[in-house]
């Protein structure tokens, strides 16, 4: 191979890379929207509804906000981890979107061990928050910022447990492979919902601790740490962490999508259905877990700190340990494990 | 130049670079975080000699779970680093021999590398043929039947350490009131209430 | 260059699109938005008051106890990947061999359990 095929197709990269995250980062602006108007629907108000019709510009306006907004950067703060924080959250968040097919063969780099590289990349998550906490050398966000490493450290147990109980099933790391491991003749009745339910409960549960959604946002908890590990960020360092925390959920959505919800598979495996794009099947299913979370969120009330590490300790990381040797057993008694 | 040649060259003067600031930053939390910088560089090289599981084993393991400990024990440690720094230089002995030791070793290994004519053979016949299985696979075929042994000795270490760090870490507080969920969950309205008829102009 | 470093390569160029984006957004307010630190404005938050001393305290043990725990656990899935994919081909040998390594760390898991590692006070 020459250096002009090799120019040729890292322009080709960089150009879908591009596509990729200026569609992904777009789809997370009106998720955020879908968010508020879902949680401010639950609430019976109106929720954002000024910019634009029904406010559908209003994360291009937040992020103009964001960005004419005076950054300040605390005196007593560690000036370069400060700013170092909310990057490593976003840029490490994005990076996992890397591996993530979209569709049949739409996937940036489709490496064998896709799964383990966003186990990787989302066990990595948690730097930024300590990062963030401790170089701003501010009360609230130091605890914050413990209370959030303990807390990702151990829901991220029951989520690999969650996965190996997948890969059992599948038998494959390549998460193009694992959604065509749940193609069959009975459409959704062969995606790995049905017969895992209980983990993909476990792993629904875990995503929303591991992304310090509610009712696990111990981390921000407006009533007890002001605003966590972010109290001390303004304009868009603030808007990074955010933007991060966004990704990391849609990334959560898209990884329970593939792992149990047959990614672009057509729920339905005859026509009309199967003319429908798989990109538009994956949105929706990508949708419809956002929707989960975001309902989680405006309805449970926020767990107290001994609970949450009771049930990630004493009652998930037991059920996805037995479900693991359960799985196993079947599958080996049965002879269906996939050789 | 080629552009793994390139990689290699930059994730390794990156892991050099940034293992020479664990050491000599000043602020403990720096330090580590260049520790987590080098173990990602030392996943870049893992990746360029088509390690893949390991690099991301190596990440997920030392960047995600042991580096974070290490984060916690450097902020747990309320030690005034000014004073820790003034016997700095006595420990450059230990550091020396410590380090002419792992000199020795390297260059034995190289050593016998060279010198020996089994030894490079037979560790180049170890890993499958890229092509066919992938990484993954071919740890896997091997791990937990041919080296069943090693395999279960790794799990009575992590069993010790379990233990071990219990035992040393693990201090009850007294008079701490916990919330017991089975018990509250099994509460029901008999269990919880009585009714009482009371008559009237008598009370209890 | 190999086969499976041309699958690498294309997330190499994602990681650095993303973190120019990232650095882009980050470097924007410093360059367009109107900038007039005081020291109040750049004083840490606590409620009102003025700092009373350094943020960054001592802090339970138990959160120690939580970080190793974490790793023994996730060494455990970390040496379930590769078998998770394969055991279908490894015979009962395979099968029998990762649950005795699961059982004996079940018996440590019900260890911390007993012993209360697991609570939170």
């Amino acid at each position: 191979m020459n250096w002009q095929d090799t120019l040729i197709q890292v322009l080709i990269i960089l150009g879908q890379s591009l596509a990729l995250l200026v569609a992904l980062l777009i789809f997370i602006a009106f998720i955020l929207l879908a968010d508020r108007k879902i949680w401010a629907a639950v609430q019976l108000r109106r929720g954002p509804n000024v910019v634009g019709p029904f406010g559908l510009l209003q994360s291009f306006a937040d992020l103009l906000k964001f960005v004419l907004k005076e950054p300040t950067i605390p005196a007593g703060a560690n000036k370069a981890i400060f700013l170092l924080a909310p990057l490593v959250t976003c840029v490490l968040a994005l990076a996992a979107w890397a591996v993530v097919p979209i569709a049949k063969g739409w996937v940036i780099a489709d490496l064998n061990v896709g799964v383990l590289y966003i186990f990787a990349i989302s066990s990595l998550g948690v730097y930024g928050i300590i990062m963030g906490g401790w170089a701003s050398n501010s009360k609230y966000p130091f605890l914050a910022s413990l209370r959030s490493a303990a807390q990702m450290v151990s829901y991220e147990v029951s989520i690999g447990f969650v996965i190996i109980t997948v890969l059992m099933c599948a038998g494959s790391l390549n998460l193009t492979q694992i959604v065509e491991a749940q193609n069959g003749r009975f459409g959704f009745l062969n995606w790995y919902v049905l017969p895992l339910l209980p983990m993909f409960v476990i792993f629904f549960i875990s995503a929303l601790a591991e992304t310090n959604r509610p009712p696990f946002d111990l981390v921000e908890a407006e009533s007890e740490l002001v605003a966590g590990f972010m109290t001390e960020y303004g304009s868009t360092p603030y808007l990074l962490f955010m933007l991060g925390e966004y990704v990391a959920i849609v990334t959560m959505c898209a990884m329970a999508t593939i792992l149990f919800l047959g990614g672009w598979l057509s729920p339905l495996p005859f026509a009309p259905f199967t003319w429908v794009p798989g990109l538009v099947w994956f949105v929706i299913k990508v949708c419809f877990m956002f929707f989960l979370f975001a309902m989680a969120k405006a309805m449970v009330p926020r767990y107290r700190y001994d609970q949450l590490m009771r049930l990630g300790w004493k009652v998930f990381l037991p059920i996805s340990l037995v479900a693991v040797v359960v799985v196993a057993s079947v599958l080996h008694f049965t002879g269906t494990a996939p050789r | 130049m080629n552009v793994a040649a390139a990689f290699f060259y930059l994730f390794a003067f990156v892991l050099v670079a940034s293992a020479f600031m664990v050491i000599s930053s000043r602020n403990p939390v720096q330090s580590v975080l260049f520790l987590i910088l080098a173990f990602v560089n030392a996943a870049g090289l893992f990746i360029l000699i088509g390690a893949e599981f390991l690099a991301l084993i190596l990440v997920v393991v030392y960047v995600g779970a042991v580096a974070v400990l290490f984060l916690f024990v450097v902020m747990m440690l309320d030690v005034d680093f000014v004073e820790l720094r003034q016997g700095f230089l006595q420990y450059l002995p230990v550091g020396l021999v410590v380090g002419l030791i792992f000199l020795a070793e390297l260059v034995l290994v190289v050593g016998a590398w060279v010198t020996g004519p089994g030894v490079a053979s037979a560790v180049a016949s170890a890993p499958p043929s890229a092509g066919d299985v992938g990484n993954v696979q071919a740890i896997g075929r091997v791990l937990y039947t041919d080296y069943i042994y090693f395999f279960q000795a790794a799990g009575f270490v992590l069993l010790v350490a379990m233990i071990g760090a219990i035992v040393l870490t693990l201090r009850h507080k007294v008079n701490v009131k916990r919330q017991n969920i089975s018990a509250q969950v099994a509460r029901t309205a008999k269990t919880a209430m009585d009714v009482v008829k009371v008559r009237p102009g008598q009370g209890l | 260059m190999n086969a499976l470093l041309m699958d690498y390569l294309p997330v190499v160029i994602f990681i650095g699109v993303s973190l120019v984006i990232g650095l882009a957004l980050l470097a924007s307010p410093f360059i367009v938005a109107y900038q007039n630190p005081d020291p109040e404005k750049l004083s840490a938050y606590e409620c009102g008051f003025n700092a009373f001393d350094d943020a960054r305290m001592t802090f339970d043990a138990r959160f120690y106890l939580v970080a190793i725990l974490f790793i023994i656990f996730d060494l455990e899935v970390a040496f379930l990947f590769p078998w998770a994919i394969t055991f279908g081909g490894l015979g009962d040998l395979g099968f029998w061999s990762m649950m005795t390594f699961l059982g004996v760390l079940t018996v440590g898991f019900i260890y911390e359990w007993r012993k209360g590692a697991l609570e939170w006070d």
